[in-house]
């Protein structure tokens, strides 16, 4: 093999950048990021649900978000028919913070975790817990 | 006839294009299963339109409430450089408000006559010709809207608005609001923005902020319906609107 030991020191440079972010890791304790559904409006309520399923909700709270701006400000269309046929206000600030009061142990917990930054407060006004910017 | 190698070639690229095109559209579709719909008490119309009665504005305070009510609900800004101001509604003399077509030699009294100015809500709005991205829009009942998720801040709109509606906002806006209205957003570094119609207040079977201010003082209504009040206001009174000349059609009409 010409140049043996250059592409040696190519592949063993290779495994060590791919294997970065599995070795940069080891020692780091995984914290599971825990979003607190503890606020006032949540513990009045005798049924602890979302507007769906909680899974659904997981998964899919971004799509719907966006698609509710589209529907609120484009089509005008403001009222959400939950699959259980209770109706929401189509609204971030209106709806979804009410309930959702703490912001920070609440959105902030897994957004930070995974390291997306939404730019929804760039605008929406959060909560008043964390105080108002 | 087709080669073997030209066939494979077509093949791997559209197989390409293809797992490029899904990932976008998947990124970008909406959730789909939602049932979303319009509020039954919505206000209905066809062409939403104001009449603003300039006679029965007298006082400052007259116009104070109604700018108020409006600036207030909608955190707008007050930032007193009028190189960075933001307004939605706001005032001018006879003479500025109607260029082009202010009478010279009409009475005094009008001549230092306020007018209350707001977006026009063109029927033919230069703004939306303009915005590259769509981010300004007209709904179906005329309103013309601005999705502020999407304003790119390009002043394009501000260029083509005549009426001087739209406002950049070149300072962070929520630095000059004084009180935050916690049930509506602000607006951010970059964008451009102006009067809404309150449409969110339409959707729900009340009438713009502005009207409700003004008692009795503005009148709002559908325009292509021959028996709503706005059309009996028109039809009693002579009315001016500003910059007709230029073909954009405003809806905001004014008793002298």
């Amino acid at each position: 093999m010409y140049d043996g030991w250059k592409i040696i020191l190519g592949l063993i440079v290779f495994v060590i950048i791919v294997t970065l972010p599995f070795t940069m890791s080891i020692g780091k304790t995984y914290v599971q990021p825990k979003p607190s559904i503890d606020t006032p409006e949540i513990q009045k309520m005798e049924k602890k649900q979302c507007i769906e399923e909680k899974q659904y909700m997981r998964e899919m709270h971004i799509k719907i978000l966006y698609s509710w701006k589209d529907y609120a400000t484009r089509e005008g269309k403001r009222v959400y028919v939950a699959s259980d046929g209770k109706k929401y206000n189509v609204s971030l600030q209106n709806t979804c913070m009410k309930c959702h009061s703490n912001k920070e142990k609440f959105c902030d917990e897994c957004h930070n975790y995974v390291n997306v930054k939404p730019y929804c407060w760039d605008c929406h006004i959060e909560p008043k817990v964390g105080g108002v910017k | 006839m087709i080669t073997r190698r030209d066939f494979l070639k077509i093949a791997a690229f559209s197989s390409l294009l293809g797992l490029g095109g899904a990932f976008t559209i998947n990124a970008l579709e909406k959730e789909p299963g939602q049932k979303v719909l319009k509020d039954l008490n919505a206000l209905k119309g066809k062409r939403w339109a104001m009449v603003i009665d300039t006679r029965k504005f007298k006082t400052e305070l007259d116009f104070e409430k109604v700018i108020k009510a409006c600036h207030k609900a909608h955190n707008v800004p007050e930032i007193a450089n009028p190189l960075h101001e933001v307004k939605w509604i706001w005032t001018d003399d006879y003479e500025h408000s109607f260029t082009g077509t202010a009478e010279e030699y009409i009475s005094e009294e009008v001549k230092h006559r306020k007018f209350l100015l707001l977006c026009n809500h063109c029927g033919n709005p230069p703004c939306v010709r303009v915005c590259p991205v769509k981010a300004t829009f007209k709904r179906p009942d005329g309103i013309t809207m601005q999705d502020m998720h999407r304003c790119i801040g390009c002043k394009f709109c501000m260029a083509g608005c005549p009426y001087g509606a739209r406002n950049y906002n070149f300072l962070p806006p929520r630095d000059y609001i004084k009180e935050l209205n916690p049930e509506y957003p602000t607006r951010t570094l970059g964008v451009v923005e102006k009067c809404t119609f309150c449409n969110q207040r339409i959707d729900k079977g009340l009438l713009p902020y502005c009207v409700e201010a003004s008692e009795g003082k503005i009148i709002f209504g559908d325009l292509y319906d021959p028996n709503s009040e706005i059309r009996k206001v028109l039809a009693e009174n002579i009315v001016i609107r500003r910059k007709v000349e230029l073909g954009t059609q405003p809806m905001v009409f004014y008793i002298i």
